[in-house]
């Protein structure tokens, strides 16, 4: 028992270094767009990781993370833009002053980020969290829909419909990865705390639950709010890969997104969750030829954007059809699933020279 | 004021019209084993949860111990002292044996979750000793050897020893049974009889519990309340109430029927 620990703790070692050693490699030999696309899966990876805490292990159906993204995309877009293009930015309505000459470094704005859109979730979760289910859903996505439509009407802190731009632009795979195996590790942990039975004992069976005396409303409160403080630094890491944000970017298409990769990645499964961020954000690349336009065999196809949509959609009416677990289902990749294979296929070796 | 570990006055429970308790008034002194029997739907169940805050009685009051906890919220409750079966197995069917029990250890972890998170001592040490608390616990109740099991993969009658380990790791005083021999034939519920009965002197504690199966209530129980139709039929202990004509008419004249036949 002793020396399986010391062996999983080497292999996560060695595990960790070699990424580390994947994305030194990326960095130096692949070109801008390769790297933004392993970016935005790594933001990708926080979204899912945070909606699959809410919806995968506490169990509450909440479709409002892009409203939380939004509000941590402003966040920290306001904190780090210096005076001068904020100045030439907000045109049409001057900048609230208080805002004004605020020019915050990367990391405390990211945190800020976290934060707000923690404090908006828990502002949020209080009302709605007394829902269940699909009323939850119906709650949590009007909120996002508020949330959205508050942002484009406070004109002097947000810039309204016009949008920010010339946020610091961060090319280095370094933050967003870094950021993603941050959130996933201190998820890991919480998951398999006391707090993360908790969450799952209250999808379980919450009657259940409440008779353990675990407080359900707290519970799915804390779980709520640090989804959206994940949120948050998923949207903060969004802005300074693509510079600007306008809050048409954060519709309800975009958590359609965040769920299509919990939902793929299997519901209560982090690595699932990861895995499957990766996948589609390059699916999402690759199969932009889709909407241009093709000729098979002198057969000319128009090219219709957000048909990659529909090869997604299709992808997981399949998956809830006929594979409803996803990709990891609630299992976790963990090293005594490797280590048991890998030592099935040495006994199965050993049988076969016998 | 005589301390009972319970002691609901006049509860009253109605749905819309329909009033499923009427002025229910029982006492449990401490220690005892009382049982809550009657016909289906007579509000057995319904009792149990106003008693445990599922349900805010329309009138009447509720004591634990003099302590009024009338439409306190479940898990108070639980944390004051009261932990309960159900009539359906509701276990975490996600979760181990030994996970099952966990949780009810969760209300009283003296660490918060950003330790738990950073993994610092307080939560460390706090975890192990609840680790060690319930492993000794479901060796306790013979649940030691399965504990890595999922739950939901256990036998039934295993299933409903780990639904009462589970409610006793919470460290009540007062033990609510849902019909714990429901489903079990004479010999297993003869074994849950022997169960509930060492667990009583073993933990020191009360229990209040509805049940079916006359034989497992007159044999433990020292006191007993007949319901019918919410209304209050007969109480006493196992001889009177054997002997009371309203019961023998509303139940267990029924039974004896059946049973001839």
């Amino acid at each position: 028992m002793e020396k399986n620990k010391r062996t999983k703790n080497i292999l996560t070692i060695l595990t960790l270094i070699v990424v580390c050693g994947l994305l030194y490699w990326s960095e130096n030999n692949l070109n801008n767009f390769y790297i933004r696309v392993l970016n935005l899966a790594a933001i990708f990876a926080i979204l899912g990781l945070s909606m699959n805490l809410v919806l995968g292990f506490t169990g509450m159906f909440s479709l409002g993370h892009s409203g939380f993204m939004c509000v941590g995309a402003y966040t920290a877009a306001i904190l780090t833009m210096s005076p001068a293009s904020k100045e030439l930015i907000y045109y049409m309505v001057p900048i609230n002053p208080a805002l004004a000459q605020i020019e915050w470094p990367i990391f405390p704005a990211i945190v800020a980020a976290g934060l707000m859109a923690a404090l908006f979730g828990l502002l949020v979760g209080i009302p709605a969290l007394r829902l269940r289910d699909d009323y939850l859903a119906i709650a949590t996505l009007g909120f996002a829909e508020i949330i959205r439509i508050v942002v484009t009407n406070t004109t002097s802190i947000t810039n309204g419909s016009l949008g920010l731009k010339n946020i610091p632009s961060i090319n280095s795979i370094w933050l967003y990865w870094g950021a993603a195996i941050l959130t996933l590790i201190i998820l890991k942990r919480m998951i398999n705390s006391s707090w993360g039975f908790a969450f799952r004992a209250i999808r379980d069976n919450e009657i259940a639950a409440e008779a353990m005396g675990v407080s359900i409303f707290k519970h799915k409160l804390i779980s709520f709010t640090i989804g959206a403080f994940f949120a948050g630094i998923a949207g903060a890491l969004m802005g300074f890969l693509i510079t600007s944000v306008d809050p048409t970017m954060f519709r309800f298409l975009f958590t359609f997104q965040i769920l299509l990769i919990v939902v793929l990645g299997g519901m209560g499964s982090l690595t699932g969750s990861v895995i499957s961020a990766i996948v589609i954000t390059i699916m999402m690349e690759v199969l932009r030829f889709v909407e241009q336009p093709i000729s098979i065999l002198g057969l000319n196809i128009p090219g219709l954007s957000g048909m990659r949509m529909v090869i997604f959609s299709v992808l997981l009416l399949m998956v809830i059809l006929f594979y409803r677990q996803g990709l990891m289902g609630t299992k976790e990749f963990n090293w005594d699933w490797v280590l048991r294979k890998f030592n099935r296929i040495k006994a199965g070796r050993r049988g076969e020279t016998a | 004021m005589n301390t009972c570990t319970l002691r609901t006055d006049h509860i009253t429970m109605e749905f819309g019209g329909l009033r499923a308790v009427s002025e229910l008034s029982l006492e449990v002194a401490p220690g005892t084993i009382v049982g809550l029997i009657g016909p289906n739907g007579a509000g057995k169940t319904t009792v149990f949860n106003m008693i445990t805050g599922v349900y805010k009685p329309t009138s009447g009051r509720i004591y634990f111990q003099d302590r009024d906890i009338t439409g306190m919220k479940s898990d108070k409750i639980t944390a004051l002292g009261i932990a309960r079966t159900f009539q359906n197995i509701r276990l975490f069917q996600s979760m181990s044996v030994l996970e099952n029990v966990m949780i009810s250890k969760h209300v009283r972890l003296q660490a918060n979750l950003l330790e738990a998170v950073l993994g610092l001592p307080r939560y460390t040490r706090a975890n192990h000793a609840n680790y060690d608390e319930c492993m000794d616990l479901l060796k306790k109740v013979q649940l030691d050897d399965v504990c890595h099991e999922a739950a939901t993969s256990l036998p039934y009658g295993k299933q409903r020893r780990l639904e009462i380990a589970r409610a006793l790791a919470t460290n009540p005083s007062l033990l609510l049974l849902d019909e714990p021999a429901a489903g079990m034939n004479p010999a297993e519920s003869l074994e849950l009889m022997d169960f509930v009965a060492r667990i009583r002197s073993e933990f020191n504690i009360t229990v209040l519990m509805i049940e079916h199966h006359m034989e497992v209530v007159m044999g433990i129980c020292e006191k007993i309340y007949v319901l019918d139709y919410g209304e209050t039929l007969a109480k006493g202990n196992p001889a009177e109430i054997q002997n009371d004509p309203k019961v023998i008419e509303a139940y267990l004249g029924a039974v004896d029927i059946d049973a001839e036949n």
